[in-house]
């Protein structure tokens, strides 16, 4: 399980906890997240963005 | 006054020590709500209905003569300050404050407009500044709503649900910040568009993407559409309760009142909105994605009474650069679009069509990253021939 972060606000996805006020499932992993997935604090910042913390 | 300092040591290890010089200003955003309830204040003391129109003269007369007056102000806090200055909780405070005053603007201009015996246009007027004040409510909801703590968002959805736009965050947080400045952005304006042909796109645009994102969030939940954890009717149904209260307790007035109130609350949202990004275009690059959004992607304004009043939204190119910045760090760069004058001017101007076109259209041709070339810049389809024909011609030069 793996932490990716938003690069440009810091915005946090673990894999282990998901995100479920997104609607992301604790265990979902962040490249089975759709494509055009934007961070959800900033959107300024796409799935491709994202660095492994 | 006593100034606050801030000191930190810079990237090249010189020391550094930021005041921020507008920091006690600011708190004169606890006053621009109450403009309504000051202009009921004189009509009350002096029985003349016209000063219930006093928030139309600080708006639209004293704001643009108070921007020529007290001209631009480009200080910066560096960089190094930056985290100290958000961390500051002076600063969030009053945007914490601000939101009940926007309640007691609406309640009491609502009452004022249903317990006295008021003209006709003295009705539709109180309706009309209150509605604008409310849209200063909306640039609050604005600054809250990008802040990543749940007190924060609800605030904004809270004090959205005054002028009844609490789809507002979402839509502009999850759509406008990621679509801005590309010709599928509703709340990104074309050239060749009016505002009043915006303000058709816009509004229901808008609204529609918001609902479809919401949408897409609660499908990922598993959750229906209708639902209390719907976030856009958690604000509307807020709405739903003072604005009905307010129909109760004022009676039918109150259906015209709202109406106008709503609607010129919106308007002014439209208004900034239209001014924010005229004409600016995003290129696509070879796999169909928009490019980053750059500072050249907003036009700016570094007047300082407009900005004391809009918690520096004009500063809209680094707010796009980092959309959770707090107003108070927001930074003025050089060579960015600038707007002739700060927002209340340039509406004025906004508002006269061929107006704007003349103003603008030649200065939005002349910024260095068009320099004249039209597919460089985001165009109003209805209106690409002729501003095609009509400019064509400097795109060498």
């Amino acid at each position: 399980m793996s932490v990716f972060q938003c690069p440009e606000c810091g915005y946090r996805f673990d894999e282990e906890v998901g995100d479920t006020h997104e609607g992301y499932k604790p265990g979902t992993k962040f490249h089975t997240l759709p494509d055009d997935f934007a961070c959800p604090d900033c959107a300024v910042r796409f799935k491709e963005d994202f660095v492994e913390a | 006054m006593v100034m606050k300092g801030y000191t930190a040591v810079s990237a090249d290890g010189e020391a550094i020590l930021y005041e921020d010089r507008k920091r006690w200003l600011w708190a004169l955003s606890l006053l621009y709500p109450l403009q309504p309830l000051l202009g009921i204040w004189l009509h009350y003391l002096t029985g003349v209905e016209a000063w219930l129109l006093l928030p139309l003269l600080t708006g639209y007369l004293i704001a643009p003569l108070m921007d020529w007056v007290l001209g631009e102000d480009q200080n910066n806090p560096p960089d190094a300050v930056v985290i100290q200055l958000d961390r500051d909780r002076y600063y969030r405070i009053l945007t914490y404050i601000v939101v009940p005053l926007h309640f007691i603007a609406l309640i009491g201009a609502a009452w004022w407009a249903g317990t006295q015996e008021l003209s006709a246009w003295a009705l539709v007027g109180l309706a009309i500044v209150t509605g604008l004040t409310s849209g200063l409510g909306i640039n609050t909801g604005h600054e809250l709503g990008h802040k990543k703590s749940r007190f924060e968002r609800t605030l904004a959805k809270i004090v959205l649900a005054v002028p009844a736009y609490g789809h507002f965050w979402i839509e502009h947080n999850r759509g406008h910040h990621r679509d801005v400045s590309t010709p599928e952005d509703p709340a990104s304006a074309r050239m060749g568009e009016s505002i009043y042909r915006f303000a058709t796109r816009e509004i229901p645009g808008a609204f529609r993407r918001a609902w479809a994102i919401e949408k897409e969030r609660l499908t990922r939940r598993e959750k229906p559409t209708w639902s209390t954890d719907n976030q856009i009717l958690q604000s509307m149904a807020l709405t739903l309760i003072l604005q009905c209260t307010l129909l109760l307790l004022f009676g039918w007035k109150m259906i015209p009142f709202l109406l106008l109130h709503n609607a010129f609350a919106w308007w002014q949202l439209t208004s900034a909105n239209y001014v924010e990004h005229y004409g600016l275009l995003r290129r696509k690059d070879e796999n169909g994605r928009y490019e980053r959004c750059q500072p050249h992607h907003s036009w700016n304004s570094n007047h300082i009474y407009s900005n004391l009043v809009l918690f520096h939204l004009q500063r809209h190119s680094d707010h796009h650069a980092h959309p959770l910045r707090r107003y108070q760090s927001l930074r003025h760069f050089d060579d960015l679009p600038t707007l002739p004058s700060g927002y209340f001017g340039v509406y004025l101007i906004a508002y006269v069509p061929w107006l704007w076109f003349r103003i603008m259209d030649p200065r939005l041709l002349a910024l260095p990253h068009v320099r004249g070339d039209l597919d460089k810049v985001n165009i109003e389809p209805g209106q690409r021939s002729k501003i095609l024909e009509k400019y064509a011609s400097t795109a060498s030069a």
